[in-house]
């Protein structure tokens, strides 16, 4: 086989290959290179997270408007401290506000449910590094067994 | 009782004598001065362990790709999650069997080939030859087989991963009817671009490097005869395939431990 020909197939190769990896990463991993358009982070206190992981998503409405960025545990109260990543593109939110931790699904994975609140004149809008406090913790399915074994006892009782 | 003492010492002896031999070979191989003859010698390697090689890759790859959507269709069906069947393929083969199968398909086929062909050469002495005509037969027959080899075989695992997922996505959306938008989405949803796609790219590259060496060590250092050969020859693949699979275990536990 000539040199010219070897040349030519090796040139495809790595064509091809390069192809593979854009493949991979724009359609596979989704991720697309306008993304960063500027975020801004909030703070959010809960009492209790649930099965929120890092990136799960934050939804207004079923729009993901942003990420969960880091999750840590506040020490002077013992609580959840989620911080959240949120995008700038969609603007930002009045301070009444609350986030709820909802899941998708009966199983699904656990996500923030973002309502926001009333605008009224006295009201502002949350800024950079501002802290959520009007927060529903998650679900955890014994605890509402417990609850409703509990209510059932009293039902007895009467 | 002495004897076995003995045997012990000796093989403890020739296994450091191997490792040195070994890397006294990587080290003269990594660190040949590139020129433009050179390249053209690891762009023929290219050819030869890489596109030579493409067939295989790109039918396993199909193949186990639409093995692995329809195994777990059936299992997630059952739970009603069929949606994160794309999830499943995607991850399972960005994160394990695309590398790996990639480097046992590449052990088996240009492995086997690289320490054969090295091995005859030093049968025929061409090894030695060369050594005569004072041109350095690490420089002119290791490196640019290394080289090759370490380029040739990343690009072989995301074309493996890639038509992969094309294959699930084939037995998933188009016979099984899984919606479209939710398989892709879903899969775009889980999979990281470092996460996967870079930690499988460097499992890759890891294995390249371990097969390429092992190939070459084995040809290079051949019983001159042809069982020699041939013994080399079996050597190499199955002393590539366990550190293949031993390694991606090591490699695992650091990057998803």
């Amino acid at each position: 086989m000539s040199e010219k020909k070897i040349h030519f197939a090796v040139g495809c190769f790595i064509l091809a290959s390069c192809l593979a990896l854009v493949l991979l990463v724009m359609q596979v991993a989704g991720f697309s290179f306008s993304r960063d358009q500027g975020s801004y982070t909030l703070l959010a206190k809960f009492d209790n997270i649930g099965g929120l992981k890092v990136r799960s998503p934050v939804k207004l409405g079923g729009v993901v408007v942003g990420r969960v960025e880091a999750i840590t545990l506040d020490p002077d109260s013992y609580t959840p401290l989620v911080t959240l990543k949120m995008e700038q593109k969609y603007g930002y939110y009045p301070e009444t506000s609350s986030l709820s931790i909802l899941t998708a699904g009966l199983l699904g994975e656990q996500f923030i449910g973002l309502r926001p609140g009333f605008i009224d004149e006295d009201i502002e809008l949350l800024a950079d590094g501002d802290t959520i406090y009007d927060t529903k913790s998650a679900l955890v399915l014994e605890d509402l067994i417990g609850q409703f074994l509990f209510s059932m006892q009293d039902k007895g009782k009467e | 009782m002495i004897d076995a003492i003995q045997q012990l010492g000796q093989r403890s002896i020739s296994f450091v004598l191997r490792l040195g031999a070994a890397g006294t070979m990587l080290i003269s191989a990594l660190f040949t001065k590139p020129t433009l003859k050179w390249a053209r010698l690891v762009l023929l390697q290219v050819y030869q362990l890489g596109v030579l090689s493409l067939p295989i890759i790109v039918v396993a790859g199909l193949f186990i790709g639409m093995v692995l959507g329809l195994q777990g269709y059936n299992v997630l069906i059952n739970y009603g999650a069929e949606q994160s069947l794309g999830t499943m393929v995607a991850l399972s083969l960005l994160r394990e069997l695309g590398p790996v199968v990639t480097a046992l398909l590449f052990a088996g086929r240009a492995g086997s080939a690289l320490t054969a062909e090295v091995g005859l050469m030093k049968a025929t002495e061409q090894l030695s030859s060369m050594e005569m005509m004072a041109v350095d037969p690490l420089k002119r027959i290791i490196a640019p087989r290394f080289w090759g080899g370490v380029l040739a075989m990343p690009m072989l695992a995301f074309m493996f991963s890639l038509i992969a997922i094309w294959g699930g996505s084939v037995v998933g959306v188009n016979w099984k009817g899984i919606d479209s938008g939710g398989f892709w989405s879903v899969m775009q949803a889980s999979v990281d671009v470092k996460l996967d796609i870079v930690y499988g790219f460097i499992k890759s590259a890891v294995f390249a490097f371990v097969i390429v060496w092992v190939a070459l060590y084995n040809g290079y250092y051949a019983k001159p005869s042809s069982a020699g050969i041939s013994e080399a020859t079996t050597r190499t693949v199955v002393n590539a395939s366990l550190l293949v699979l031993a390694l991606d275990f090591i490699l695992t536990i650091f990057m998803y431990g």
